[in-house]
């Protein structure tokens, strides 16, 4: 008995760690070739480790990246706060305001959470030139605020669910009104709603790419869409490449390390059925 | 007779509900306008002449939709979405469910090992594909090792179609280039079925594992008799958002491969890419979006229905 439970374990903790090796891989190439001085930065020493550490890597791809990783944090900013308070909002009244037609309605707003972008992108494009937002970070704004507004409703009316109805009932035989239950008995119980809904939100605008290369250009472009002509670009030695996708990723990383618990509770909240 | 009316609290809406109501209405109005409103335009544009700078919004029947299933870039995105959409939701379920299983088997170092497996969710598939593309390059990466063992696999610049036959004007197969494709989306997203199912596994009760052992049950049996299928809803769920994941993707493929030789790793969300914006084919561009949304809503519109029945 003894000894196949140590067998068993050891072949457990074998495949977890070949897999979890094939999963830093990646990982490993990154830090090794960004730290790698000019003259060690080849395809052929890939793998090797440097003899030398070298950050002028960082600092190239800083110097390249560093107007549009301000641009994505002009954009990440508001567009989180937005799409979370409109979302906790939307998500109050879908899951304790609930009318002939309110399941109905939401179901019609989630629907905008699958779709694919492709299919409302030449009208949007058209629209932004239209009010003058085309290439501008307000419109990428608006833009991620709108195609937010189905995932957070989800997850805030998810998370309301489990707040009991009987103390709203309470506040309201207190004389609260709606805004008043939702200011003051909704919003201080959602303090981890908000924190998960933002988590997810900073993450996937951060990341976004197809909205960000089509609405904007040159300068107004998100550090995602730098990333990609950094690397596209013939003459950007490829240990600045590393350097700047480890910089680009590096603010979720940050976040998914000292908040993972929340970031995986957005993901299992954002599956529909909560 | 009278008691046997059910008493119908035929309340009017309060003006708390009407406050509500109204509170809701500019989101309701926004989705209205940019969702629905914006796809029947797509729609309309996908229908029309405007295939130029200038636009042109005359009338083209089904002209476009025509040219897209006659041409050798459409039907060649649509076999690859076929297999990679296969290969990826396969890969993605049994590794999840695999690597799962295995963390809930209360070892030690559990939550490091499943930070290790959950981390490229918070990357961006552009970041993955910059990095994958290096990975998978047929002169380094894997392939420094591999070549000790003889073999040298040429990954997303192979234009190989395994058991590949005519079919229309291209062949149909499996193409070996969209494997590496696969491996780095799998790669990112198996974190998303692995969170999924551990939480599905923490629900479910000790006792009911217990009772299947003490019956003799063997520990395979507990998982394919017991655990399997309750973890079954969960499966679905990792299909459709999976499936709808791979039916849209653009930015991995964008930024690791391209359309590739003979288009064997295209896909239709980079080809509306380029056509709309490189080419301006604005009206093709949009019937390969209003293909993709029909795609899209063969998964999503039972998967929403059956969820909203669900909840009654």
């Amino acid at each position: 008995m003894m000894v196949t439970l140590r067998i068993g374990s050891v072949v457990k903790y074998g495949l977890l760690l070949l897999v979890s090796l094939l999963f830093l891989t990646p990982v490993y190439v990154i830090i090794v070739t960004s730290i790698k001085p000019l003259d060690q930065v080849s395809l052929s020493q890939m793998w090797t480790l440097p003899t030398a550490i070298d950050f002028s890597s960082y600092m190239m791809a800083f110097e390249s990246l560093k107007p549009n990783l301000l641009n994505s944090l002009y954009l990440v900013i508001p567009a989180t706060l937005l799409s979370a308070l409109l979302g906790a909002m939307n998500g109050y009244i879908l899951s304790k305001w609930k009318f002939k037609g309110s399941d109905i309605i939401f179901t019609f707003i989630l629907f905008g959470m699958f779709i694919p972008y492709q299919s409302i992108l030449i009208p949007m494009i058209q629209f932004l030139r239209n009010i003058e937002l085309y290439n501008t970070i307000p419109g990428l704004v608006l833009v991620h605020v709108v195609y937010g507004l189905p995932i957070t409703t989800l997850m805030f009316r998810n998370f309301y669910a489990s707040i009991p109805d009987e103390m709203i009932e309470s506040a309201q035989i207190d004389g609260a009104n709606f805004l008043g239950v939702f200011k003051n008995i909704i919003i201080p119980l959602s303090i981890t709603g908000f924190v998960v809904v933002a988590i997810w939100q900073f993450t996937n605008i951060w990341n976004e790419f197809l909205f960000a290369v089509t609405i904007t250009t040159g300068d107004k472009q998100p550090v995602m869409v730098a990333l990609q002509n950094l690397s596209g670009s013939q003459i950007v030695q490829w240990n600045v490449q590393m350097a700047g996708a480890l910089l680009a990723a590096l603010p979720t990383l940050i976040v998914y390390i000292f908040l993972g618990k929340y970031f995986v509770r957005g993901l299992l909240a954002g599956s529909v059925k909560g | 007779m009278e008691k046997d009316i059910p008493v119908r609290r035929k309340r009017k809406l309060s003006n708390d509900h009407l406050t509500a109501i109204a509170f809701l209405l500019p989101s309701v109005i926004l989705i209205l306008v940019f969702v629905y409103g914006f796809i029947s335009w797509t729609g309309y544009l996908s229908l029309s002449n405007y295939n130029t700078i200038v636009p042109d919004f005359s009338f083209a029947g089904l002209k476009n939709y025509f040219y897209l299933f006659n041409d050798f870039r459409f039907q060649a995105d649509l076999r690859n979405t076929l297999f990679f959409t296969i290969l990826f939701i396969g890969a993605v379920i049994v590794l999840g469910l695999g690597l799962a299983i295995l963390l809930d088997q209360k070892l030690k170092g559990e939550s490091i090992f499943r930070n290790i497996f959950l981390f490229p969710m918070a990357l961006s598939f552009i970041v993955t594909g910059v990095v994958w593309q290096w990975l998978l390059h047929p002169s380094t990466g894997f392939n420094k090792f591999l070549i000790h063992f003889g073999i040298e696999p040429k990954w997303y610049t192979d234009t190989t179609i395994l058991a590949g036959f005519k079919w229309g004007s291209i062949e149909f197969g499996l193409p070996v280039a969209i494997i590496a494709v696969v491996v780095a989306a799998v790669w990112q997203m198996t974190g998303f079925s692995l969170a999924m199912y551990l939480a599905g596994l923490r629900g479910i009760d000790e006792e009911l594992r217990e009772a299947a052992r003490m019956d003799g049950a063997s520990e395979f049996q507990v998982y394919r008799k017991i655990v399997l299928p309750i973890l079954m809803p969960i499966t679905m769920s990792v299909v459709i958002i999976m499936a709808h994941i791979s039916l849209k993707i653009f930015d991995l493929i964008y930024a690791m491969t391209g359309s590739g030789a003979n288009f064997v790793t295209d896909v239709p969300g980079l080809y509306m890419f380029e056509t709309t914006f490189r080419g301006n084919y604005y009206a093709n561009g949009a019937a390969i979006a209003i293909i993709m949304l029909l795609l899209v809503a063969v998964f999503i519109v039972p998967y929403l229905w059956n969820s909203r029945k669900g909840e009654r």
